[in-house]
């Protein structure tokens, strides 16, 4: 992809959760749909007003359990029936019953790795660079106490002084406009 | 912000919102989020975590000089022969394993029972559990003799034509604690991710910026984010819990499967784990209490946390007392000669005494005085109690591996077990280890995390039109 030019989008910064959920929500009953919130801590209602409910988090981690789980069964079979079978008191090669215990630890590994890596890559990251941390008050903010939201360039409702005048309506801290 | 605010007597209910206070009165996002960071960030070391750094390092060494000799003579220079085969390497391998699981329980048990409280304990915590497994997980590693090949225990292909026997609970423990040092990292390193965010924004040095901005991968906090993000941890979470249950259970296992009486019973798993986390408690509260006082924490980690880990050590540690009864009394009821003269071995033969210490530091001691809240809420008493309780389960380890082994089943082959130097130089060499690992945690990671503490802000109530819930939590 080539290096992009011009505007980002609109960025306006809030004091409160409070303002940010009654903005994000408003802006999507306006139409928007290329937007974002920035928060400093998980804020579900945020999530909620931008229409992002569900994630394909969970069914990573399912997927990757169960072949965790297949494949530890699996080898576990294969090294104790086929490639070195060993009599231990007579019990039998395919003694399942002892194989279920990695079996399961590698379930919850795989699950694990899944869940967290999944969860990575879902997100983009890692990602170093974004435009966003080109506004001057994002980074002081967003990670600690401001709440952002922010209008993308990348929507057809986007205008850069209408935008800006709609955004204006919902008496943020600040507006600014992010470059790429 | 002082502590004293709340009322020894009075659970300290927030006016506001009608729900319990967790954290002290008059933090905001900033002052939370300053007081972490200025932790970490500040150029200036205090003179102090120099001192303790250089205590540690030299402990540390200590396991360095036991465990070149170790190399280069062999795990003769330790205690451990016939009878006694499983010494401290075992012992200490149990007792570190044990510690670590307070971590996760607190970081995953606790967040799927929505107790918030955790929250300002559960990063330290979890650094406890990972600085936990590696000196855990050094004992088995130096016991197997040639650590150099200790790679032999993995299933891979080799020349040999070997595989590993999938019916051994020894070999069950490799995946057992392997998983769980794999995802307690995780855990811990995905809980930091937004930490890392914060940490590279307000950091001022050019190298701290790159550093915490490369460890934070880009974290911006953007809500699609956290919402997968949120998901993510309570997954984790939900995987680390039986995860937590399953490694002790499978510890347990070394011990169980053996026909050796005092080793095989079936109450060993419930007992194993309840006493791991009742060790674990103890270690969080000997790491906390001093931490909160030299740095300032008490607002964040409130004398509510000291006592519901309190309360949380009270009932883990009657579960343990549950085992202790039930091994004495299935020695009587089983009406096996070997399992009757195994107790009462344990209890009034030579190492008897070790038995003794175990049932006072264990249960003497704290099940007696952790039912008044004037002694849970005692900070000094409660730092008194962490040391007891931290001492028998080690004592508890020690009558489980040493006197079960010392006299067996044929008296012309008992024998006495007594730690050559060695085994007290690895031993406290890995406590040197723990206290410099934790330390460099302190100085270089935010200890606390900051955006869990965000979300039980008072500000982070989504207002006015949203009312605050008055949430009134069942008990105290």
């Amino acid at each position: 992809m080539p290096p992009r030019e011009g505007t980002y989008g609109l960025l306006a910064e809030f004091d409160t959760p409070g303002d940010l959920v009654r903005a994000a929500r408003q802006a999507r009953q306006d139409g928007w749909r290329r937007m974002d919130c920035y928060t400093p801590y998980p804020l579900e209602e945020a999530a909620e007003a931008i229409g992002f409910h569900r994630n394909k988090v969970p069914l990573l981690t399912l997927v990757g359990g169960l072949m965790g789980l297949a494949a530890m069964f699996l080898l576990e079979t294969w090294i104790s029936v086929v490639a070195f079978p060993l009599n231990i008191g007579g019990r039998p090669t395919y003694s399942w019953p002892a194989f279920i215990v990695p079996a399961y630890e590698w379930t919850i590994l795989w699950a694990g790795l899944s869940a967290a890596f999944g969860m990575m890559a879902l997100n983009g990251l890692p990602e170093l660079y974004h435009p966003l941390f080109n506004a001057p008050n994002f980074r002081s903010g967003a990670t600690t106490d401001k709440f952002f939201l922010c209008l993308e360039a990348l929507d057809p409702k986007f205008d850069l002084v209408e935008t800006k005048a709609y955004l204006k309506n919902f008496q943020p801290v600040s507006v600014v406009e992010v470059e790429y | 912000m002082a502590t004293s605010e709340v009322k020894t007597n009075d659970p300290g209910i927030d006016p506001a919102t009608g729900e319990y206070r967790v954290i002290g009165p008059g933090q905001t996002f900033r002052s939370v989020t300053e007081k972490i960071t200025r932790i970490v960030l500040t150029p200036h070391t205090p003179l102090g975590w120099f001192a303790l750094f250089g205590v540690g390092g030299a402990v540390a060494t200590m396991l360095l000089v036991a465990l070149t000799w170790l190399v280069l003579i062999g795990t003769g220079i330790w205690a451990i022969s016939q009878p006694v085969a499983w010494g401290f390497a075992i012992i200490n391998f149990v007792w570190w394993i044990g510690i670590g699981h307070a971590g996760t329980l607190i970081s995953a048990i606790l967040l799927l029972f929505k107790q918030g409280w955790r929250n300002s304990i559960n990063r330290f915590a979890e650094a406890m559990t990972i600085f936990a497994v590696v000196c855990a997980g050094l004992f088995p590693l130096i016991h197997v003799g040639r650590p150099w090949l200790g790679y032999w225990l993995l299933p891979y292909p080799n020349t040999m034509d070997v595989w590993p026997q999938f019916r051994s609970p020894l070999l069950w423990d490799v995946f057992a604690v392997s998983t769980y040092a794999t995802i307690s990292v995780v855990f811990w390193y995905i809980g930091m991710v937004p930490d890392f965010g914060t940490m590279r924004d307000r950091a001022e040095s050019r190298i701290a910026q790159y550093f915490y901005g490369l460890l934070s991968m880009g974290w911006r906090g953007s809500v699609r984010h956290w919402m997968r993000y949120e998901t993510a941890s309570l997954l984790l979470a939900g995987l680390a819990t039986p995860l937590v249950l399953s490694v002790h259970t499978v510890i347990s296992f070394d011990f169980a499967v053996a026909v050796l009486p005092g080793w095989h019973t079936t109450i060993f798993p419930p007992y194993f784990v309840a006493g791991a986390i009742y060790s674990g408690f103890a270690m969080v509260l000997t790491l906390a209490i001093p931490l909160r006082k030299f740095y300032h924490l008490e607002a964040l980690v409130t004398e509510r946390h000291i006592d519901n880990m309190g309360k949380v050590m009270l009932a883990t540690g009657f579960i343990v007392a549950y085992g202790y009864g039930m091994e004495v009394f299935m020695a009587w009821y089983s009406a096996s000669h070997w399992e009757a003269f195994m107790m009462w071995n344990r209890m009034f033969g030579p190492m008897g005494w070790s038995y003794w210490v175990l049932i006072t530091c264990n249960l003497a001691i704290p099940l007696t005085t952790l039912w008044s809240r004037k002694l849970r809420t005692s900070i000094p008493y409660m730092f008194f109690i962490s040391i007891v309780v931290n001492t028998g389960m080690w004592f508890e380890r020690f009558v489980i591996v040493v006197t079960s082994l010392y006299r067996d089943f044929l008296p012309s082959s008992w024998g006495t077990y007594r730690a050559t130097k060695w085994d007290y130089m690895t031993y406290v060499g890995t406590l040197g280890l723990f206290t410099a690992l934790f330390l460099l945690f302190v100085r270089f990671l935010p200890m606390i995390p900051m955006s869990e503490i965000r979300m039980m802000l008072p500000g982070a109530k989504i207002g006015p039109k949203v009312k605050a819930k008055t949430v009134t939590e069942a008990g105290d």
